[in-house]
């Protein structure tokens, strides 16, 4: 089980880091998407990973899961869950003003245009 | 146990509803609200630090709840200093906003303010990593609202690469207290301290992992190259009031940084060892120098400022970097000066914008206001270059004596002293364009004639200029009361004990079994 769950969050950081890296702003938010899914992971399993224990103090139980990770957890969701929908507003809001969803800046002529001799 | 160390967190967490509520269509309610509550985060904040300046560590236990099973608030002098630092620029940067009739382009401008001013007292206040998270997303996403206020193409495209670059910033975040977590069990800050210390010697990959991911977050915050990536662009296209409280945002990375690598991993601990020297140095001194050729190549005045913060950032980051109690002293010197001097600039930036065409560093017809708006801008560029008489000079002089014993002393005082005659000819270059030059231009006809920038807006730049006078003429007493901060901060032994130690609510399962 621990061989899946680490590769599975490996196989979602790589799958983000790669879409963090394009030039437009829809990969990069599928990217950071898929970035958050791959931390949620992560944090639920850095209270190491049980199977069948329960996370509240019950009597006769001696093994139990940490519930401060998925408390974390989560948190963690809603943010990162309120975050994406911020910024795809956003990104619309700049890609339908300006008919552009690169992410970079762009090649600024302003600055030259205005310098013509007067 | 006092309950006004939470004050500053709650007052704005309140008042941001009802402005949004109550006040929504009345613009003059909205003001007298968020101006009184910052005038009263200001008083709170002054008693708050006047009750740390002698050594206390304020401690409050939300819901009572005993330290590294509930979130704590922690005031001790950084804290408290930083809490009102903020709450000072906070009313001088509202007023020009209110001034400058910046809140009536776009809705909901005090609403975000507040919680604006709520995230980053919190992120000040907490005591716990997780909780320092938490308020970041506060203070972040009320500064995308911020940040893209009243709209506009380039801002919103500005918009997208600070709300990307801080997401991934936050991922990270997570990642770094998912390690820490897993490799010691707790995220209150005084339990990590002690925790981080017991950690066997063979076993240290994840802790060490940790440690490094979690600069790496604060480096982001503090705009530390090769991170800074985000801050010239948002810093030149956000609202000029925006930007200029924004200058408190790169400090709350310096103070993360600060309270995390003086507290959790200090210096000597062998784990970490070499992180702050070795890597922190380079980088900061590589901030310092882009800044500078920044500063130098900048084609656009708001650019120039942006580029100067990025500089004066890495001399904060050089000064936290050699660790010593005498550089961390001269660093939050510094760190006050910068935050007043850069607010100050990006006000004045405004002021120029107000009244010219365009920002464009090429000789134009004088902006309206000409010689009282040069008259701020040859005070702030001086306080920012580092030039006598002003603060910049004498926080400057501390850095540099604080490196006099480094080993890489000549690296750090050639780059500093360098950095800083760049950064005082892209200033002087940049006024004498946009003020000298302009005298012997003509104002095109077709232009309809620019206003003037009110008189509020004046005044808040001046209130920001005159605090750095007062913070040069006091400079021995600030300095005094540093030397004690960061003596503070290096005998951590009192904040954790005060953290650990005081009881409070515990989970009592047996006892309430035998009550059944």
């Amino acid at each position: 089980m621990e061989f899946l769950v680490a590769s599975a969050i490996g196989l979602l950081t790589a799958a983000g880091i790669y879409l963090l890296l394009r030039l437009r702003t829809f990969p990069v938010i599928l990217g950071i998407s898929l970035l958050t899914y791959a931390v949620n992971v992560f944090l639920f399993a850095s209270g190491r990973l049980q199977v069948g224990a329960p996370p509240i103090l019950q009597d006769g139980v001696s093994t139990y899961t940490d519930p401060l990770p998925q408390a974390l957890v989560l948190t963690a969701i809603v943010i990162s869950f309120g975050m994406t929908a911020v910024v795809v507003m956003i990104a619309l809001g700049a890609y339908l003003g300006s008919d552009d969803d690169h992410v970079d800046d762009p090649v600024d002529t302003s600055n030259t245009a205005k310098e013509e001799p007067k | 146990m006092t309950h006004w160390i939470i004050a500053p967190i709650i007052l704005p967490a309140i008042m941001a509803p009802f402005i949004i509520l109550a006040a929504r269509y009345h613009l003059g309610i909205q003001r007298v609200f968020s101006v009184v509550g910052v005038l009263a985060i200001i008083a709170i904040a002054a008693g708050l630090a006047w009750q740390a300046s002698d050594g206390t560590v304020i401690l409050y236990q939300l819901g009572d709840w005993a330290a590294p099973f509930g979130i704590v608030i922690v005031g001790d002098r950084l804290s408290t200093l930083m809490v009102l630092l903020t709450s000072i620029l906070a009313l001088f940067v509202l007023l020009y906003a209110i001034g400058s009739d910046w809140d009536t382009r776009g809705r909901h401008f005090h609403a975000l303010y507040q919680f604006q001013l709520m995230g980053i007292m919190g992120a000040f206040l907490t005591g716990d990593l997780f909780n320092l998270f938490v308020f970041f997303e506060v203070l972040l996403i009320a500064s995308y609202g911020l940040m893209i206020h009243s709209g506009g193409d380039a801002r919103l495209r500005a918009g997208v690469q600070y709300v990307l670059f801080n997401l991934i910033g936050s991922t990270l975040f997570l990642f770094a207290l998912g390690a820490i977590y897993a490799e010691t069990g707790t995220l209150n800050m005084a339990d990590l301290a002690q925790r981080v210390q017991l950690i066997d010697e063979t076993a240290t990959v994840g802790i060490r992992v940790a440690a490094v991911l979690l600069l790496l977050v604060f480096a982001i915050k503090a705009a530390v190259v090769p991170l800074h990536f985000w801050l010239p662009s948002s810093y030149a296209e956000a609202p000029g009031p925006v930007a200029a409280l924004f200058a408190i945002m790169t400090k709350v990375g310096a103070y993360a940084i600060i309270r995390v690598y003086t507290m959790i991993f200090p210096p000597d601990l062998a784990v970490t060892h070499g992180l702050q020297s070795h890597w922190l140095l380079w980088a900061a001194l590589l901030s310092l120098l882009v800044g500078a050729f920044g500063v130098l190549a900048a084609r656009k005045l708001d650019r120039l400022v942006a580029f100067s913060v990025i500089g004066s950032m890495g001399m904060v980051m050089v000064a936290i970097s050699l660790f010593t109690p005498e550089s961390i002293a001269a660093a939050l010197y510094y760190i006050v000066h910068s935050t007043l001097a850069g607010a100050a600039l990006f006000l004045i930036v405004d002021l120029v914008r107000t009244g010219r065409a365009n920002l464009v560093l090429n000789a134009q017809a004088p902006v309206s206001g000409a010689a009282l708006t040069a008259a701020v801008f040859f005070v702030a560029a001086i306080a920012m270059a580092g030039l006598p008489p002003l603060s910049g000079f004498i926080g400057k002089l501390m850095v540099l004596s604080a490196a006099y014993e480094n080993a890489n002393m000549a690296w750090v005082w050639a780059i500093i002293l360098m950095s800083s005659l760049f950064i005082i000819v892209g200033f002087a270059r940049a006024g004498s364009v946009v003020f000298w030059k302009a005298q012997s231009e003509q104002p095109a006809e077709d232009d309809a004639p620019l206003q003037m920038p009110t008189t509020l807006s004046y005044v808040a730049v001046a209130g920001l200029l005159s605090l750095l006078v007062v913070y040069t003429v006091f400079a021995g007493q600030a300095h005094r009361y540093m030397i004690a901060t960061s003596a503070q901060l290096f005998s951590p032994e009192p904040y954790i004990e005060t953290v650990v130690g005081t009881p409070g609510k515990l989970s009592e399962y047996d006892d309430e079994k035998e009550d059944h």
